[in-house]
């Protein structure tokens, strides 16, 4: 196994194909999303670069980056949101780049978006009915609905409120139990953890810890990095656009210091990670002690 | 008793075909966001192609099956297909305009295609059974009978449908945010396109049980049926099917009832039977909750480039001069050919143009500057101009009057403001036309207003010993209203009114949140344009010295807004060529045989369809693409460095070359390409 390291200004030609046999020579497995150097713009603004990089079967990919590095792009691009320009992306070795969004996500790719992802006019219940009947028909969607109010109690309580009435953080529930409630191939988070109180933050880590067990591929974008790093199995660092490296967590991280250093998880964070999580592995690499 | 069963009865089909079409519009305005104004169009295509068909001796059931089950749906799906897609996650005024355009395009294509020859109706079988029944002692015949039955029936099945199906869901999902349906699997070009497709068979379906309610087949029927339609749809909150049903069937009741009780012959019976849905859809606009606050959100809107920034681009010097150079010559060769060169119908024609650039400033300050639609301008244009004829008899100055007509019609849009000040985006919009309606059919007939059909006489001013009275006087005089009132707007637009307007076009709730005092603004930029339209109409009336009522027909409002629109709603400048524009091809087109008589509408409907793609206008447009290319020749005749570079050079591509956001955020450092 070997970090591909890349400088931003390197073309996008060599690490992509470097990347690719990086990833098929992965032990975990084959791979299950796999970008072939895509490269995505917002109408006259571009926002990526030759963006390759692999989530093999079953694992944890943790994709980092300042912000406006493009990671949210890249999760959209994912999730056929918006469409990548040049390149292609693959699930499970056939081509999605161009599926519309709903093809996708009935192949298997559940995306909670950034921010405010709920639909404001529909209620609790409706939201979630909504995934459940498109994503499994509707008489499986009831088995979901109550899988989701299982695991939010306080959910449950506000089936019947608009989703657009909920507090912030109830909404980034919502959003999770709406990807949650259906199981996915592959789980793409994008700061799922935002405004919600850190003991929340820890349940939403546990759920997601839970999902990955139950065999969910995740691409988790988090500002947490040192959490995500925690429990992810792979990492890939994004700088303007482009991957700066990609790897195990053990790979990228002397990168990610390097370019984040105000995020590195090695000195204040990895103590800090150690206070409400588990103990670190002596030379600033976090372990992964939940995981396996 | 028997009377009121007598008058009651005959109200029903009438609030069948209401609650037909009010439930098509709900369903097309829950799946997409768009209030479908064509809806009395499609009805009347598929009353067309139904009643041809039969009469070219088809056998009922089929042209029953070509008109409402295959063209009508076919239609839709067009519509859906090839315009509406596109504005899902898009403004009000987006959704609105090619709306408008098709209201006007469908009729008069149709009529190029068929002629204008009066077509009758014909009637389904059903309709023509001769048994009758007695309620009471008053006969019901089956036409009534059919058509309550099919309308119940098929509006019961449809909601019944919308509920266990999940498709109400999957539409409500779809109009706030495809993107967030999609995320969870639903297909949201599928769920609108059924949407349209379903609606369009009632349309369909309307039209044809409608037809023998009328005379004769023709499509200002069907529209004017649009608004009971609108308003019964409003009364069900534009959601709940089973109360548009009611409030639709209670709607034709009504209006039956004051049909057979008001004293006939009296303006009052002539005046408040039509104009009585109006004053329900006012009603139920303000007093029901649905469409006050503006629609959610979409929660991925970030996922689409930025919004085009309606401001024209910073261009080159020598460009920038280059240009204004060439209108100035333009715009003097127009006024030099109207004064000196041009025979005296063109001098009329051009003088024309500027009346109506005056009339068409109102809608840039009002709808470009301010975001609010408005489609009841050429009822303002009317107060205005019956105000200045009444003064004129009472041997008021004529100039005075103008004045004084500006200032009721000022009047009347802050009184039109008042209602509309708790409604948004669409809202304002059928509450204006819901005012025009009554102006039109009610207001305009009074003689101390507009005095009905006959109208007014209204002479050219005079002014001490200068007269106005020829042609080429007069144009003098209505180019310095032009001038001054141009002047005036961009004077409004440049100053904190304007900015004001800005930020409450891009965002209502925002701009209270930064203090703006959002009623005071609506309630003054509804007066000023007003104000505008009412001196537009007013020397519109000196301009033709006779008026009436059919000159400020709400119609007009409607072809005004799509002119301006189609043109260029963001600009002055855009006010002033519609006016011109419209004056000339008016006139171009008005020795084309009755048949191509509505061509000039149809070019700006179409003009207008173009809105979703190029909201700044098709004229702004080309003028833009023409400085583009300008400026490339100069800078490679320069061969100078570029003094800007575009976001990303080529990739830039047509369709945003021309306007280029204001501020140019620096993506990622220096890795711009
Ligand atoms: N709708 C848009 N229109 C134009 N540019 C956009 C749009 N959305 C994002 N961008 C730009 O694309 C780049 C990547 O944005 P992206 O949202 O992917 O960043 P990110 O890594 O998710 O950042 P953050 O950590 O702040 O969420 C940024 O420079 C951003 O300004
Ligand atoms: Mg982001």
């Amino acid at each position: 196994m070997s970090a591909v390291v890349t400088g931003i200004d390197a073309g996008p030609g060599i690490d992509a194909t470097a990347v690719a046999q990086g990833a098929r020579s992965l032990a975990d497995g084959r791979p299950l999303l796999e970008l072939r150097r895509v490269e995505a713009s917002y109408g006259p603004y571009r926002a990526l670069f030759g963006v390759s990089f692999t989530v093999p079967e079953g694992s944890v990919v943790a994709l980092v980056g300042s912000n406006g590095a493009g990671k949210s792009t890249v999760a959209r691009v994912v999730s056929g949101l918006v469409r990548a320009k040049a390149g292609s992306v693959w699930l499970a070795g056939s081509e999605i780049t161009r599926w519309p969004a709903w093809r996708i996500a009935r192949a298997g790719i559940a995306h909670a978006p950034e921010g405010r992802s709920v639909l404001a006019s529909l209620t609790v219940e409706e939201n979630l009915e909504l995934a459940a009947r498109a994503l499994l028909g509707r008489r499986r969607s009831k088995g979901a609905l109550d899988r989701a109010f299982g695991a939010f109690g306080r959910l449950a309580e506000r089936r019947h409120q608009l989703a657009g009435t909920l507090s912030g953080g109830e909404q980034r529930m919502l959003s999770l139990a709406k990807v949650l409630a259906v199981p996915a191939r592959l789980l793409v988070v994008d700061e799922l953890s935002l405004g919600l109180a850190p003991a929340v933050v820890d349940e939403v880590f546990g759920a997601l810890r839970a999902v990955r067990d139950a065999g969910t591929s995740l691409l988790v974008v988090e500002q947490h990095v040192d959490r995500v790093l925690a429990m992810a199995d792979r990492a890939v660092v994004l700088v303007r656009g482009r991957v700066a490296a990609e790897g195990s967590v053990a790979e990228v991280l002397p990168v990610v210091a390097r370019l984040l250093p105000q995020r590195a998880p090695v000195a204040g964070a990895a103590s800090s990670s150690a206070q409400h999580r588990s103990p670190q592995q002596p030379g600033g690499r976090p372990g992964r002690p939940d995981a396996e | 008793m028997a009377l009121f069963l007598s008058f009651l009865l005959p109200g029903i089909p009438y609030g069948c075909a209401y609650a037909l079409m009010g439930a098509g519009l709900v369903l097309t305005y829950r799946a997409s966001g768009v209030f479908n104004l064509a809806f009395g169009a499609q009805a009347y295509v598929s009353a067309i192609i139904f009643s041809i068909a039969v009469h070219d001796a088809w056998p009922a059931w089929a042209a029953f099956v070509v008109a409402v089950l295959v063209a009508s749906p076919a239609i839709g799906l067009a519509m859906e297909r090839l315009l509406f897609r596109y504005t899902r996650t898009a403004g009000p005024l987006v959704k609105l305009v090619p709306a408008l355009g098709l209201l006007i395009a469908i009729p008069s294509v149709t009529q190029m295609i068929i002629g204008t020859s009066t077509r009758l109706p014909s009637s389904l079988v059903l309709q023509t059974w001769k048994i009758y029944f007695r309620l009471g002692s008053t006969p019901v015949s089956g036409g009534e009978l059919s058509t309550t039955v099919i309308t119940v029936v098929v509006v019961g099945l449809f909601a019944l449908v919308l509920r266990s199906s999940g498709l109400g869901l999957r539409m409500r999902a779809v109009v706030e945010s495809p993107r967030m349906a999609e995320l969870s699997g639903v297909r949201a070009d599928r769920t609108s396109a059924t949407a349209w497709v379903l609606s369009s068979l009632f349309a369909g379906l309307a039209g044809v049980l409608l037809a023998p309610l009328f005379a004769t087949v023709s499509a200002p029927n069907f529209t004017a049926l649009l608004v009971a339609a609108i308003a019964a749809a409003a009364i069900g909150g534009f959601e709940s099917l089973p109360l548009v049903l009611a409030g639709a069937i209670g709607l034709g009741i009504a209006q039956q009832l004051l049909a057979g009780y008001l004293p006939s012959g009296t303006i009052l019976s002539s005046g408040l039977r039509p104009a009585f849905p109006f004053v329900v859809l006012a009603i139920a606009l303000v007093a029901r909750r649905t469409l006050r606050q503006p629609a959610a959100r979409d929660p991925l809107a970030s996922c689409d480039p930025p919004a085009l920034a309606f401001r024209a681009p910073a261009r080159m010097t020598q460009v920038a001069v280059g240009s204004r150079a060439f209108s100035v010559l333009v715009a003097g060769m127009l006024v030099a050919t109207t004064v000196v060169l041009v025979p005296g119908s063109w001098e009329f024609v051009f003088t024309l143009g500027t009346v109506l650039s005056i009339v068409f400033l109102s809608i840039t300050l009002l709808t470009g500057m301010g975001g609010q639609i408005s489609l009841g301008q050429a009822a303002f244009a009317g107060a205005g101009a019956f105000t200045a004829g009444q003064l004129a008899m009472h041997a008021v100055p004529v100039l005075a009057a103008v004045l004084l007509g500006g200032l009721l019609a000022a009047a009347l849009g802050a009184v039109v403001a008042l209602p509309a000040l708790r409604l948004g985006g669409i809202a304002v919009g059928l509450l204006t036309l819901s005012f025009a309606l009554l102006a039109t059919n009610v207001l305009f007939l009074y003689p101390w207003s507009g005095n009905g059909a006959t109208g007014l006489t209204v002479p050219r001013p005079q002014v001490g010993t200068v007269s106005f009275a020829g042609n080429g006087a007069f144009f003098w005089l209505v180019l310095a209203f032009l001038v001054l009132l141009a002047g005036a707007v961009k004077l409004v637009q440049g100053g904190t009114i304007g900015r004001e307007l800005a930020a409450l076009r891009g965002s209502e709730r925002g701009s209270a949140a930064i203090g703006i005092d959002m009623r005071r603004l609506r309630v003054v930029a509804f007066t000023l344009s007003a104000a505008i339209a009412g001196i537009g109409g007013a020397l519109y009336a000196s301009l033709q010295q006779s008026i009436s009522v059919n000159d400020f027909n709400y119609q007009f409002s409607l072809v005004y807004v799509v002119v301006v629109a189609a043109v260029g709603v963001y600009s002055v400048a855009g006010a002033l060529e519609a006016g011109v524009l419209y004056a000339v091809l008016m006139q171009l087109t008005s020795t084309l045989s009755s048949r191509f008589s509505s061509l000039l509408a149809l070019v700006f409907a179409l003009a207008a369809l173009t809105y979703v793609r190029h909201p700044e206008g098709v004229v702004a447009y080309g003028k833009a693409w023409v400085l583009d290319r300008a400026e490339q020749l100069t800078r490679h005749l320069q061969r100078a460095e570029p003094t800007y570079a575009g976001p990303s050079g080529a990739a830039t591509g047509q369709r945003h070359g021309h306007l280029r956001p204001h501020l140019r955020p620096h993506l990622h450092g220096g890795d711009r390409r």
